[in-house]
């Protein structure tokens, strides 16, 4: 099967339960910047933080 | 602080002289043209830059002797340029600790080994280590030589007061007390500033939390010179530590404290070799060390809005006081000083306009900008100042254990000579360079078939010119600047981006008023003239 956006997804999920609630954060802060290094555009980086903030509150709590 | 049964000034390694208030007091009233207040490393160095062009000054200085303890220990390379125009160098040389590199560690494991930027082409290595003491015994071995500096020990400003084209001092020493004249007065007188609270002046900024100790210990440790830099060590939990070796065998150890030790506690004798002896074990060093000085800091960006208050000159920590990651506090103050001892010395001979001086403020306060900027960004990495801050830092450290990119976030990013881009004397480039110094940047320095082309650099302006310059052949105007000759297509050619008939353009401090890709003496001269008359904002 050809890999897909839900592996990631998957995978997130899966890392988020392993690690734990103590270290969840810090698992996500990792991610965030390996993926960025990656990405190698430091702007969409930034960027798309933004956007990731947008809308925390819409789960409610 | 010294260990219990040692006097305030009883050093394992340093002899501290003992200076007495001057004891001819004929000649103490005489006006002078420049008070320069506070004979530290910025007083000094001030002090040697008017004296290298004639230029006469009396420092005053509160205290008997120098400094108490090696506090400010890193001299950049640029520091040490100064220091060389200064003819005081040598002594440096001989004694202080060259360096090129650091190391940081992660729980004991290695995250980041850095390089600060070296190649044959610098005369001078990137960092040098060296306590204020002899820095300061050293630039005094400079001015007892030169005969244009008047320092007077002992000597309290009390006063200071404006007079017609003017500061007024009132002084205080062992023997009495006396009033003095001077033309223009320099505060160089460290972070409790006399001469700031009698202007009235205050300091604006932040404070950052964090508070670190810093104990001097002598031991016979093999290692070599470089920053070592520890994050949450098994000696200091969650806590930094920072070690650098000085000249006498005596090592700094520098950490930082936790939120519930109080300062009294941390400040006890028993307490810091406690402390010290935890740091050791985690370096690696299991033989005997004694225990020399100690004191404590906190990390602050604060900065006067003005380095000038009418005739008088701020330089140094009276003008900013920046955190010590990243060694910007005393280099910056070299730099300060050597920016305004040239411009005042121009003026003062009547070879500059008064406007001149107005550039001083914004190219030096713009450095200390540049400073909080980055000394911010290694501030936070040191010291989180948030959870955010310190989920990232925590993220960063524990990536670099497989990623050697994350350790560049751990980078102290070491003092640079700062770009005066914007300035008010600095000319914007006209002409396509695509390469070497931009305007405003501190001159490059390029390895010679004999010495370094910053060695034939002249005291004053200098025009470094590739081949030979097309039209006028004579210099109306030009007779004070040294004209420094490369060759084209040479290597010193290659690194100012220079063909046939280029030239640079560079002030007495070696930063670059103006370049041009043709040049002609004319143009030379007019923006030579243009910054004489003060350059325009």
């Amino acid at each position: 099967m050809e890999p897909h956006l839900e592996d990631v997804y998957e995978a997130l999920a899966r890392a988020i339960d392993a690690a734990g609630r103590d270290k969840e954060t810090l698992l996500l802060a990792k991610v965030a910047l390996l993926f960025a290094q990656r990405l190698d555009d430091p702007l969409t980086a930034c960027a798309l933080i933004e956007e990731a903030l947008v809308d925390l509150d819409a789960m409610g709590g | 602080m010294r260990p219990e049964g040692r006097l305030e000034l009883e050093s394992l390694y340093f002899d501290y002289p003992a200076f007495a208030s001057p004891a001819d007091r004929a000649p103490l009233g005489m006006p002078a043209e420049v008070a320069i207040v506070g004979a530290g490393p910025v007083g000094m160095t001030a002090a040697l830059t008017l004296a290298r062009y004639g230029v006469r000054s009396v420092v005053l200085e509160r205290k008997r002797t120098f400094n108490d303890g090696s506090r400010a220990i890193c001299i950049a390379r640029q520091s040490m340029q100064i220091f060389e125009t200064l003819n005081a160098v040598g002594p440096f040389l001989d004694k202080a600790l060259p360096y090129v590199a650091g190391r940081t560690f992660y729980r004991g494991e290695q995250i980041l080994r850095f390089e600060m930027a070296d190649s044959p082409d610098e005369k001078f290595r990137p960092m040098y280590n060296l306590q204020q003491q002899y820095i300061e015994a050293y630039l005094y071995e400079a001015v007892e030589a030169s005969p244009f500096i008047d320092v007077r020990w002992g000597s309290e400003v009390r006063n200071l007061t404006d007079i017609e084209d003017g500061i007024r001092l009132s002084i205080a020493d062992d023997l009495g007390a006396y009033e003095m004249d001077a033309s223009w007065a320099v505060a160089a007188d460290g972070a409790r500033s006399t001469v700031r609270r009698l202007r009235g002046l205050r300091l604006q900024g932040e404070n950052y939390e964090g508070r670190y100790v810093i104990a001097d210990i002598r031991m016979a440790f093999d290692h070599p010179t470089e920053r070592i830099a520890l994050f949450d060590p098994s000696c200091r939990r969650g806590g930094t530590v920072l070690v650098h070796r000085q000249p006498d065998s005596i090592w700094r150890v520098d950490y930082q404290l936790t939120e519930t030790e109080t300062e009294d506690e941390a400040l006890r004798e028993d307490t810091i070799r406690t402390s010290v002896a935890s740091v050791l074990r985690d370096i690696g060093y299991s033989g005997e060390w004694e225990l020399e000085w100690w004191s404590m800091y906190s990390a602050n960006t604060l900065a006067l809005e003005d380095y000038r208050d009418g005739r008088v000159f701020f330089a140094g920590d009276s003008a900013h006081i920046v955190p010590i990651f990243g060694v910007r506090g005393l280099n910056n103050g070299f730099a300060d000083a050597q920016n305004l001892g040239w411009k005042l010395a121009w003026v003062l001979q009547d070879k500059a306009d008064e406007r001149l001086l107005e550039s001083y403020t914004p190219e030096r306060r713009g450095a200390t900008m540049d400073v909080f900027a980055n000394a911010a960004k290694a501030t936070r990495f040191m010291t989180p100042p948030t959870r955010g801050w310190t989920v990232m830092r925590d993220a960063a450290l524990l990536l670099a254990l497989r990623h050697p990119f994350a350790g560049e976030f751990a980078n102290p990013r070491n003092m640079v000579p700062y770009t005066y881009a914007e300035g008010s004397l600095t000319r914007p480039d006209r002409h396509g360079f695509t390469g070497g110094p931009s305007p405003g940047a501190v001159a490059p320095n390029v390895a010679l078939e004999d010495g370094f082309l910053l060695d034939r650099f002249g005291a004053g302006f200098n025009v470094v010119v590739c081949g030979a310059l097309e039209g006028e052949p004579y210099r109306p105007g030009l007779d004070e600047v040294s004209v420094v000759a490369i060759v084209p297509g040479s290597e010193a050619a290659r690194v100012y981006d220079a063909d046939e008939g280029a030239a640079y353009l560079f002030r007495p401090d070696f930063h670059l008023c103006a370049r041009w890709r043709k040049a002609t003496w004319g143009e030379i001269r007019r923006a030579l003239e243009w910054l004489l008359e003060g350059g325009s904002g």
